[in-house]
């Protein structure tokens, strides 16, 4: 199976999210965000992390303007998978795939560090209640619920390694902890799961959300 | 058609925590404006276009807004129009 990872100018964790979709056994392609083809060839597709068009304005609000977004949203509505990795999960909130906004982190400090963060929903067969241990490094991570929007589905929460979800565990001020929330087919996260494959660097865990990616691939 | 200077602020809304505009009533405090109670901090932008009436310039600024200046999840906004030149 075949997954396609955007490259935005100031996109910089695609090659490494190239990696983990390898290291779980798919191949993926870079596409860049100028393009126009259509991507039915794909059978998912990764929005990574990064700066894209330098964060202007707000975290993603110029990358929903390139070219590929049309096809991008197209793709969500078809069904297929669709995951936003930090930078990834703020542009599909500011394209209306995701429902809300990230703030700047009421720390107002850009935090680069190791979370553990709690699966509260079986998106794409996450298991609940499973603990994750993924790193972070991120400036507007503060999830804010839209008021209107219908009420969201949490996947991840900030919790402490035994699993617990208290205010110390939640690194940017975040709502209810969230660190990561799904709607349908759509996935976004703050966490960088594809910086925690392998033991060298420091954890395995993000292993299991791109295990997940390729169980979302089966069941369409 | 004629040319308007619109001046755009966007603020965060009042429901919304906003990090920003504490730390910078924290700061005044200690620079000794004891008296400040609030700050919000936001964004201004000024935007000089063309229109063929300030009515259709006001549309215009304001469906900017809506679609890119601000994310009316989080922020408001408001805005004035000032007649800048006329031109043919």
């Amino acid at each position: 199976m075949k997954v396609g990872v955007v490259v935005f100018p100031g996109t910089n964790c695609d090659r490494d999210t190239v990696a983990a979709v390898e290291a779980v056994g798919h191949v993926a392609d870079l596409l860049w965000h100028a393009s126009t083809d259509p991507l039915p060839a794909y059978d998912a597709i990764v929005l990574p992390g990064g700066f894209a068009h330098g964060d202007a304005l707000r975290a993603g609000a110029i990358a929903r303007f390139s070219p590929i977004m049309p096809r991008v949203v197209e793709f969500a509505h078809s069904g297929r998978p669709v995951l936003g990795i930090c930078n990834g999960f703020q542009v599909l909130v500011e394209c209306g795939l995701l429902p809300g906004a990230l703030l700047r982190n009421d720390s107002l400090q850009f935090r680069s560090e190791w979370v553990h963060c709690r699966v509260e929903a079986p998106v794409w067969g996450l298991q609940p209640g499973a603990v994750l241990r993924m790193p972070i490094a991120h400036g507007m991570g503060n999830y804010f619920p839209d008021p209107e929007a219908p009420s969201v589905e949490v996947a991840l929460r900030y919790c402490d390694p035994s699993g617990r979800v208290t205010a110390a565990a939640n690194p940017n001020g975040s709502w209810d902890n969230v660190a990561g929330i799904a709607s349908g087919n759509v996935f976004g996260l703050m966490p960088h799961p594809e910086r925690a494959i392998s033991d060298v660097l420091g954890s395995r865990d993000g292993l299991y959300i791109f295990e997940a990616l390729t169980r979302a691939l089966v069941a369409v | 058609m004629s040319g308007f200077l619109a001046r755009v602020y966007v603020s965060p809304r009042a429901s919304v925590r906003d990090p920003e505009g504490s730390t910078i009533l924290d700061g005044l405090h200690q620079l000794g404006f004891s008296s400040v109670e609030i700050v919000r901090a936001g964004r201004y932008f000024e935007i000089v276009l063309e229109a063929d009436s300030g009515h259709i310039a006001e549309e215009q600024v304001d469906l900017m807004c809506r679609k890119l200046l601000a994310n009316p999840v989080i922020e408001d906004y408001r805005f004035d129009l000032q007649v800048e030149s006329s031109v043919e």
